[in-house]
Parts: structure tokens; C-alpha cells; sequence
């Protein structure tokens, strides 16, 4: 059963082949047994249970739609009222959000179970998961590496069946990233078209929620409840949403791939180089023309991202001062006390290290040379991106320059964690849409295919990804011994 | 132009971030290696080049000036650490 | 030495907006602690900001008031501090590109006009409140008040005393409530001021070193804190010492300044643009809009009257001091059909004066336009007297009643039965023989002690031209 997609799960659920609350009970188990993975923070099974009942009754009396009754996970960065919410931090360890994020909202009025909420990077940061006060997961195809980050608990939970799909949400690639390493597909669309409204900031200007599922067609199920205008989020797009399901099955005859020249050089692991070009060459297959493009300033996209991004948290962060909610250090001595001890026992080091790089970098006399700078490289690798999607339809590449890595291995240097985004985090410079879709195993560990479209052409990037998903079954190798 | 432990003290005070002590020249020597990296964005000219604040080129959408929200101060001082009479209490505030 | 003080004045007026400038909870003064509080005022995580359009439409009005620039295109910006009031850790405001630019204000001090610039007017949410009150020891924090719009209007330094900064003052004031951007209620903190104050010897070019006296909301308040400062700092310079930059607090109780604990280490704001709002776009057809629905404004206005109502120039000033002042006293001319003098007298004089002992404003006023008209009307129609008019005022200003009421239940009118007073002057000049022999003697001043016996014996209801009239006659012979 867990080896269904969500269309065949929603069939049996109309069908009455299986009631909500057995296949949630299913999943719940599923989750207690592989709880090892660490991949949930918090499993809320009451309130799934209860959920799946509503369901059933709306199953029932034929008002079900394409959501209702399936058991999904949300990335813990979502508000959901009266549901701890952490982010993967102490600081927030008992804060039960008082009120529900757009998502979940549109979750829930499509019917959908919440099982739990998924393990991650501590607010996003980091690409390895491991820098969750709760714990690294465990990548389910080797259980000695990282699943990646910072969605990773979401992308261990799918790619081991704990859950049909999750939600994730991706800054400089934390959606397409973890998908790549754990072999499953991940979609992070254009910046705006899903509301960050409830969606705990990291970088606001670059985060984006978005699916993490077994196939496109999955992820096409989810977008379509996730995506719209909230007129709660001032950057949320007013664009109207398509139907995903319609555009998936349209033949890729002409497509235009474009292959940067910047995504393959010595840094890309030759056995990834190989599985992305095999990937490609199936396109052909496909009816696909394939051109050279060029990204000329992607190397800068690291530090671009990296000032931004930092600048953006350090300010995002603050709220975090003991006053209302969230962690309080004992018996404070007075205000600055409460704010330093506060905020120094609750953040963790990767969390406190990206603050005073922001802070640093938006401070008296150093603005001009790196905020201001970034954003101005931010507008060359924009343009890049834009002359490039002139020329070509996509662009395709690897998504991590290696596979899973092993816990513990790049924690200790930042550096290395960061430069190994490098094929990510251009994108959300951009604010393009970009996915990961299994395209290989190198040492029986998953290999990601990067797709970049053009903005809001979130439809054509699932039509592409199901049309290889058609065409070839990477997307459903199961992890072994979770099949 | 490296950044000094001192420095680092200076900054994590600007960010109310306590840290502890030993944890400090860790810290400076983690920062200094990122501004290295960052400082590389300093080879390329963008004197003509016009900062990107976001992504989508859009203009800021208004709301209408209506009340629409209730009282629920109950509900949101539940998860608050010390309340009182409706109030959020915080260490004596001096002006 | 001679010294010369420079004065630079930032505004916060608060704008008149139902709801919040990034959220949907009110704005209405006096609430219950945290009752007007909701998810984005208390910045709970992953909340984010909508503008309101009144805010920025009343930015907008205020800019073309002030014959400013109004960018077409302004952002907001996160200014980072930490302070317990402070939700978010940073107050969005407006740092670049505010959303007025260079504009002007005249004043008049002494009967001189003064152009005063104005540098820039921006955006930005308020702060909550702190409640020094004891819980134990700690302070309380009310965040009803975080996230109310603030219009930050910022002079140039312009001002060479406190007299001229109270004038800028008062005329901004004056403005806003015209405009109706902002109620003007300063006990509510509706219009703050903070001032920026230095002094040089006269003649220097470069300026002094200032120090920023916060959060004064008052006009006396201002006039006296001003003086303070100038005084102190003038004493440190002539006693050797330096003026340090700081934030300094005036002390209303004391009467002084004083340097503020909490503000002392040195800001660095790290302003940057808020990446969860975008370019505000102020586009020419809002601008034409809003210069549509531009009142008259209060030079215009002083001028109107001045000619109009035959006013001198103080008098106009006092009667358009305020929009329903001057709509008053309009009114009033309008309704009762009375000389235009007439009408400025009893509003500037009696109704004022009134008003100010009872401490209320022209809206709370206890006498219509309509009621006072009808007072006027009886005065210009000779039914009473000026005399007799002040006591039925009095009557209109204690009662629901109408002035025509008033002198009919009382008896109030003017006799105008000339038979009737030309009797009772017969009778007074009888009784009083002695005076007779002293006015017809040359005693002009004995003619005042007959007028008076005449209106004591008519309650004053004889119309006082008529009696003069009569006497002078009778006392010929």
C-alpha cells in the first residue's frame, strides 16, 4: 500500500476499498516502526485520526476530492494551531503555534491528514539536517548519511514510505537538495507563487514552500493545493494557478534543454556528471534538443546567497527574545541578560554563526561591501538565468555535486556545507522554479536531475519530470528494507 | 581584515547572542573563513548594476484600512513565558 | 558670548487609520492591555506584513500639503534594535527613498513670515508601551500600540529659537488636522515631538554639537525643554565643557533634561530593505486623487477670510486655527445673516473664551452654530441688546434652548415701546432733582447715572440708543 501513489490512494479511498483512518493508522505504524530515521519531530496522531474521521465522512458523502483522506507531513516550519512548531530549534521546543499557516490552511480544506511534523535543519539552516537541536536523520538508503537539508526529515520520511508526501520548503535549495540525495521528487517553485504566510522566515526574500513527493504527479497533486494568492503575504504572486494535472502528459517533442557550461566542471563528481548526461540523453529520446548555455557569474551565487541570506535571518531572528513566546533562560538578571542568555542557550551554533555574519554584514560600514554588493550580484546571476531561458525552454544539471555524504562528515567545516549548494542556491537568487527527480543510483545512493524553468512555469517543469518518469522507474526504486 | 575575537564580542552584542567565552575565537575563525569566501564578489565590477531586492518585479499590493481581527489575547499570552494582568513581563526596563 | 540656537524638529504624528499599518487589528485608543494585539503586532513567527492604503494615501496628502515631492517609488526598511516594545527586533520603517521628500511649511513669529523646511516625511509602525508600574520589579509590556501608523515628519534645522519651533510646531499640528490625517491629540500621543537642539556662537556657519530631547507632547513642553537645553548647553560651553551627542529626556515635574540610561551606547541600526514588503508605487493618478481631496488649507484659508469677512489678520488666524473652528464660524455667518464682524466677535471672543475656561474643544462646543446663529440674528434685529445677548448666551450655553425660547420665557426682550420708556424717564427725572441741577449745571458725567437708572428700571431691555436718545431730549428742558 505505501508503495501507491497518492491518484491510486485517493481511487481506493473513493472506491471504499479503505477508509482514511485505516491508511492513516497504516502510516502512523509505518512511522513507529522506522522512528529510528528520526525524520519526525512531532507525530500527531490524535489529531491525524481524528482528521482522517472527517475525512471519511466527507468520502462518504461524495464531496471528496483529490486530497481528502491522504495522509501527508508537513515540514515543521509551518505554524499548525495548537501544534508544537519548532523549526528544528530548542528555542521554540514549546511553542504550540496559535494559529495555522496559509498551507496548512489549504491542506486542510482539501481534506488532507496531517500525520506529524517532519525533522529539520534548525529554521532551515543547513544542508545536511544536522544541525537540528532534535537530532540528525537518518538518510533511509544509508542509514550512515545525511538525508539533506534542511528539508530533510521531509525527504527521508517519502523516500521510506512514512508518508505519501510532505511538504518542504526550499531557500537556497532545501527542497531540491534532500530530494536529490534521498531519491525522491521535489519541486521548488517560482518565489511568490506559494504564501510564506505562517512559514517560519529564514531569508525572505528567497524561501519558498513547496512539494516533496515519490513522482511528479505526486508533487503535481500537492502544488495544486499549496500554490495561490494569499493576500496575507505582500510577496505572494497574484497569478492565476493552472492545472498541474492537465499539462503532464503533454509530449516533449522540441523542447529546448539548456546545460550550463558552469555546471560541469571538476568540483561535479564524475559518476553524478555521468547520470545527469544519461538523463539527458533520454530526453533526447523524448524529442528534446539539447544546447550549450552559460551562467557566467554562478560562482558568486555562494557568497551572494550566503550575505543575503545571513542578512535576512539576522534581522528574521530577533523575534526570538524570550518575550512572548519561546524559550526563556532562568531567573534573568536584567533586559540585556534575558535577550543574550535567551537567545545564546536556545540557538544553535550554525544558526548563531549565520546571525553574526548577518548582522556583521549589515553593519555601519560594511553594507555597501556585501549586502549592497550581493544584491547587486543577485541581479548579473538574475539576468544570467534570464538570458539563458531565452535561448532554451530549461535548463538541466546535477543538483548536489555529490551523493548523501556521511553524518558527521562536513559538520565540523561550514565551508564545504556551503559550497556544496552550489547548484542550488542560484536559483532561489532568482526566484525560479526548480526540481530534483531521481535519475540514478552511484553506490546504491540517489542521484538528482536538476530542472530550472522559467518563472510561474511550475506546470511545464512537471510535465517534463513525468514524461521521464514515464519513460524510466528511478523514481520508484524503494530504499531496501523499507519496501 | 580579518575579525578580531574582540569584534566578534562586539557583534554577538549587537545581536543579543549570548556566547560563551572559549567559543569565541571558534566563531571568529568560522566568520573569517565565510568573509573570505564573500570577498571574492569584490573581483567583479558592478558599479552600473542595480541591487535586486526581490526576485519578482512587483510593486507593494495595498490593503484596505478594515478591522478584522478579534481579541485573542488569551489564546496568544497562553504560550507566553511570564504574564500578568494581561501584561508581558520582562526584567525592569530603565530609560 | 553671543550665542545663536539651532532647532530641528521630528514629528511622529499618528495617523488617522482604522486599522493597523501592517495588520488588520485597530487602532482605537485606551483598549485593554494587549486586546488590540494580534499575530503580526506581536510578531509571532512567520507572520508578515500588508500595508494599509489609508496610510499611504494620508502620506500622500500630507507631502502635496506641504508642496513636497512624493517618490514615486518608496521602500520600507527594517531599523534593528532590541528593546521589550519592540516585537520583531526591528521597527519597519522607511530609511532610502521615504515616501515624501523635500517640502516646506511658512510660519509666523512676531508678524515675520519664515520659511521652514521640510527634509522628509516617512512611514513607520509604532512601538508598544512599557508600564514602569510594579510587578514585582519588573515592567509590563502593552503592545495595543505596536504597529499604529506613524507619519515621521523631519524639519530642517531651521529654527533659531523656542518660540519659532513652537510656531512650526503648532502650524503642523494645525495642518494635520486640517488634512484629517492625524486627530492631533497629544495627551493620546497622537503627535509627539522630538527635538534636536544645539547652539553656536553667533555668526559660526557649522552647526553645534545637538542633542535629541525624545517623545515631548506638548507645546509648552517643548518651549520649556528647549529653553533648558539651550540653557545647559550654553553653560557647559562657557564653562570649558563639551556638548556631548546623546538622547536626553525632559523631566516635566523638574523642568529639565536629562541624559537617557538606556539609549547611551552608540545605534548601529543596520537598516536594509524589508524583503517581505515591496516598492510602494505612488502613481499620478493617486496624486491627482488625493490633490481632489485637498481641503482648503490654512494660509489659503486666513487669506480668504481676510478678505471675505473683513478680518484683520489676527483675528483670521484665530478663526482658522482649526478646520471646525473656521467651518464654525462659517456657519454661523451663513445661518444668522449677521454682519461678519458681528459673528467673529462672539466667536472669537465669548464662544472661545467659553470653550477654553471649560477646557473643550470647538467640536464639543455645548452651543451650535445653528443655537448661536439664532442669538445673532435676534441681536442684528435689535430684539435685544448686546447686554442682554451675553446673559441669554449664558442660557444656551446651560440649556438645550433655543436663543428665541430663551428671551420669550424670560422677557428678555428690548422695549421698543417708546411711550413706555419716555414714562419711565419722566418719573426718574422727577425723583431726582439734585441731578438734574448738576447735569443742567455742566455736569455732563451725571448723564451716565440717568442711563443707568433707566436700564435698571427696564432690566435692561430698553434698547440703549433709544434711551440716549430720549434723555438727551428731556434733559434740554
Amino acid at each position: 500500500m505505501h508503495n501507491q501513489s497518492i491518484s491510486e490512494l485517493g481511487q481506493a479511498l473513493r472506491d471504499k476499498k479503505i477508509s482514511s483512518v485505516e491508511l492513516t493508522q497504516y502510516f502512523l505504524d509505518r512511522i513507529k516502526r522506522h522512528a529510528s530515521l528520526n525524520s519526525f519531530i512531532t507525530v500527531t496522531e490524535e489529531l491525524a485520526l481524528q482528521q482522517a474521521q472527517a475525512a471519511d465522512q466527507l468520502l462518504a458523502s461524495g464531496q471528496a476530492r483529490a486530497l481528502t483522506g491522504i495522509p501527508l507531513a508537513q515540514k515543521d516550519i509551518f505554524c499548525m494551531n495548537g501544534v508544537k512548531t519548532t523549526c528544528g530549534s530548542k528555542m521554540l521546543d514549546n511553542f504550540i503555534a496559535p494559529y495555522d499557516a496559509t498551507v496548512i490552511k489549504q491542506f486542510n480544506a482539501a481534506g488532507a491528514v496531517t500525520l506529524g511534523k517532519l525533522n529539520m535543519d534548525e529554521f532551515a539552516m543547513g544542508s545536511s539536517n544536522e544541525t537540528s537541536f532534535y537530532g540528525a536523520v537518518q538518510n533511509p538508503w544509508n542509514t550512515d548519511t545525511v538525508p539533506g537539508g534542511s528539508s530533510g526529515g521531509s525527504a527521508a520520511a517519502v523516500a521510506a514510505r512514512l508518508t505519501p508526501a510532505a511538504s518542504g520548503t526550499d531557500t537556497g535549495g532545501s527542497i531540491r537538495q534532500p530530494a536529490a540525495l534521498c531519491g525522491i521528487t521535489g519541486l521548488k517553485p517560482t518565489y511568490g507563487r506559494i504564501s510564506r504566510y505562517g512559514m517560519i522566515a529564514y531569508a525572505s526574500s528567497l524561501d519558498q514552500g513547496g512539494p516533496m513527493a515519490r513522482s511528479a504527479e505526486d508533487a503535481a497533486l500537492l502544488l495544486q493545493v499549496m500554490a495561490g494568492f494569499d493576500e496575507k503575504d505582500s510577496t505572494s504572486a497574484d497569478q492565476p494557478v493552472p492545472d498541474y494535472l492537465a499539462e503532464l502528459n503533454k509530449p516533449l517533442q522540441g523542447l529546448k534543454i539548456g546545460l550550463p557550461q558552469e555546471f560541469f566542471t571538476a568540483d561535479l563528481d564524475s559518476d553524478i556528471a555521468a547520470a545527469v548526461e544519461t538523463a539527458v540523453a533520454e530526453y533526447k529520446k523524448l524529442g528534446a534538443e539539447v544546447k550549450d548555455v552559460s551562467l557566467p557569474n554562478l560562482k558568486l551565487a555562494i557568497p551572494a546567497y550566503y550575505v543575503i541570506a545571513s542578512a535576512e535571518c539576522s534581522a528574521n531572528l530577533s523575534r526570538f527574545d524570550g518575550v512572548r513566546f519561546g524559550y526563556r533562560c532562568d531567573n534573568p538578571e536584567d533586559l540585556t541578560d534575558l535577550y543574550t542568555r535567551s537567545r545564546g542557550e536556545a540557538f544553535g551554533q550554525e544558526v548563531k554563526r549565520r546571525i553574526l555574519m548577518g548582522t556583521y554584514a549589515l553593519s555601519a560600514g560594511y553594507y555597501d561591501a556585501y549586502y549592497l554588493k550581493a544584491q547587486k550580484v543577485r541581479r548579473l546571476i538574475s539576468n544570467d538565468f534570464k538570458q539563458a531561458l531565452s535561448e532554451v525552454d530549461v535548463i538541466m544539471g546535477p543538483v548536489s555535486p555529490s551523493t548523501a555524504f556521511a553524518i558527521g562528515e562536513k559538520s565540523g567545516d561550514p565551508i564545504q556545507m556551503y559550497l556544496s549548494d552550489i547548484y542550488t542556491v542560484a536559483v532561489n537568487l532568482a526566484g525560479l522554479p526548480g526540481m530534483s527527480i531521481p535519475a540514478g543510483l552511484v553506490d546504491n545512493k540517489p542521484v538528482g536531475l536538476h530542472i530550472i524553468g522559467d518563472y510561474f512555469a511550475e506546470a511545464r517543469l512537471l510535465n517534463i519530470a513525468h514524461q521521464y518518469q514515464h519513460v524510466t522507474d528511478w523514481h520508484t526504486q524503494c530504499p531496501p528494507g523499507f519496501e | 581584515m580579518a575579525l578580531s575575537a574582540d569584534e566578534v564580542n562586539k557583534i554577538a552584542h549587537l545581536a543579543r547572542l549570548g556566547i560563551d567565552e572559549q567559543d569565541i575565537e571558534h566563531y571568529a575563525s568560522d566568520l573569517n573563513n565565510i568573509l573570505d569566501l564573500m570577498t571574492q564578489m569584490g573581483e567583479l565590477n558592478t558599479d552600473d548594476v542595480q541591487p535586486m531586492a526581490h526576485p519578482l518585479d512587483q510593486v507593494q499590493r495595498l490593503r484596505e484600512d478594515a478591522v478584522k481581527e478579534e481579541d485573542q489575547r488569551d489564546h496568544f499570552q497562553k504560550i507566553a513565558p511570564q504574564t500578568e494582568n494581561g501584561l508581558y513581563l520582562v526584567p525592569k526596563v530603565i530609560d | 558670548m553671543a550665542w545663536e540656537t539651532v532647532i530641528g524638529l521630528e514629528i511622529h504624528a499618528q495617523l488617522a487609520t482604522k486599522s493597523k499599518i501592517f495588520s488588520a487589528a485597530s487602532t482605537a485608543y485606551g483598549a485593554e492591555a494587549n486586546t488590540q494585539a494580534c499575530e503580526v503586532d506581536l510578531g509571532l513567527p512567520g507572520v508578515l506584513p500588508v500595508l494599509n492604503q489609508h496610510a499611504v494615501r494620508m502620506a500622500v496628502k500630507f507631502g502635496l500639503a506641504i508642496d513636497a515631492e512624493i517618490a514615486p517609488y518608496s521602500i520600507f526598511a527594517r531599523k534593528n534594535y532590541f528593546y521589550p516594545d519592540l516585537p520583531k527586533g526591528y521597527q519597519i520603517s522607511q530609511f532610502e527613498l521615504p515616501i515624501v521628500g523635500i517640502g516646506h511649511l511658512d510660519i509666523d513669529v512676531d508678524g515675520e513670515s519664515k520659511r521652514i523646511g521640510v527634509t522628509r516625511a516617512h512611514l513607520e509602525e509604532d512601538a508598544g508601551k512599557s508600564l514602569h508600574e510594579d510587578f514585582h520589579g519588573l515592567t509590563g509590556i502593552d503592545l495595543n500600540r505596536a504597529g499604529t501608523p506613524l507619519l515621521e515628519i523631519v524639519s530642517e534645522p531651521d529654527m533659531r529659537s523656542a518660540k519659532e519651533a513652537v510656531a512650526y510646531m503648532r502650524k503642523l499640528h494645525e495642518l494635520v488636522r486640517y488634512l484629517g490625517v492625524c486627530d492631533g491629540n497629544m495627551q493620546e500621543g497622537s503627535f509627539r515631538c522630538d527635538a534636536n537642539v544645539s547652539v553656536r556662537p553667533a555668526g559660526q556657519t557649522e552647526f553645534g554639537t545637538r542633542a535629541e530631547i525624545k517623545n515631548i507632547n506638548s507645546f509648552k513642553f517643548v518651549e520649556k525643554a528647549i529653553n533648558f537645553e539651550v540653557e545647559r548647553q550654553i553653560d557647559v560651553l562657557e564653562s570649558g565643557g563639551k556638548v556631548v551627542q546623546e538622547t536626553r529626556l525632559y523631566d516635566a515635574n523638574k523642568d529639565e533634561t536629562r541624559s537617557m540610561r538606556s539609549k547611551e551606547e552608540a545605534n548601529d541600526y543596520r537598516y536594509f530593505p524589508d524583503p517581505d514588503l515591496l516598492p510602494v508605487h505612488i502613481s499620478d493618478e493617486l496624486k491627482v486623487e488625493m490633490q481632489s481631496e485637498m481641503p482648503e488649507l490654512p494660509d489659503a484659508k486666513k487669506q480668504r477670510f481676510m478678505t471675505q469677512y473683513d478680518q484683520d489678520a489676527e483675528s483670521a488666524s484665530i478663526l482658522t486655527s482649526s478646520r471646525a473652528l473656521a467651518d464654525y464660524y462659517e456657519a454661523v455667518v451663513e445661518q444668522s445673516g449677521s454682519e461678519a464682524r458681528l459673528c467673529s466677535n462672539w466667536v472669537s471672543g465669548d464662544l472661545l473664551g467659553a470653550l477654553n475656561k471649560a477646557g473643550l474643544d470647538i467640536e464639543q462646543s455645548p452651543v451650535s452654530a445653528e443655537r448661536l446663529s439664532g442669538l445673532l440674528k435676534r441681536i442684528s434685529d435689535n430684539t435685544i441688546s448686546g447686554k442682554i445677548a451675553k446673559q441669554v448666551f449664558d442660557e444656551l450655553w446651560n440649556s438645550e434652548a433655543s436663543a428665541d425660547d430663551i428671551i420669550d420665557a424670560k422677557g428678555l426682550k428690548q422695549i421698543t415701546d417708546s411711550g413706555a420708556i419716555e414714562a419711565i424717564i419722566d418719573s426718574i427725572i422727577a425723583n431726582n432733582p439734585a441731578q438734574v441741577e448738576q447735569y443742567l449745571g455742566g455736569k455732563d458725567k451725571v448723564f451716565g447715572f440717568f442711563v443707568g437708572q433707566v436700564m435698571k428700571e427696564t432690566q435692561g431691555k430698553a434698547n440703549p440708543g433709544e434711551v440716549n436718545k430720549m434723555l438727551k431730549e428731556k434733559l434740554k428742558r
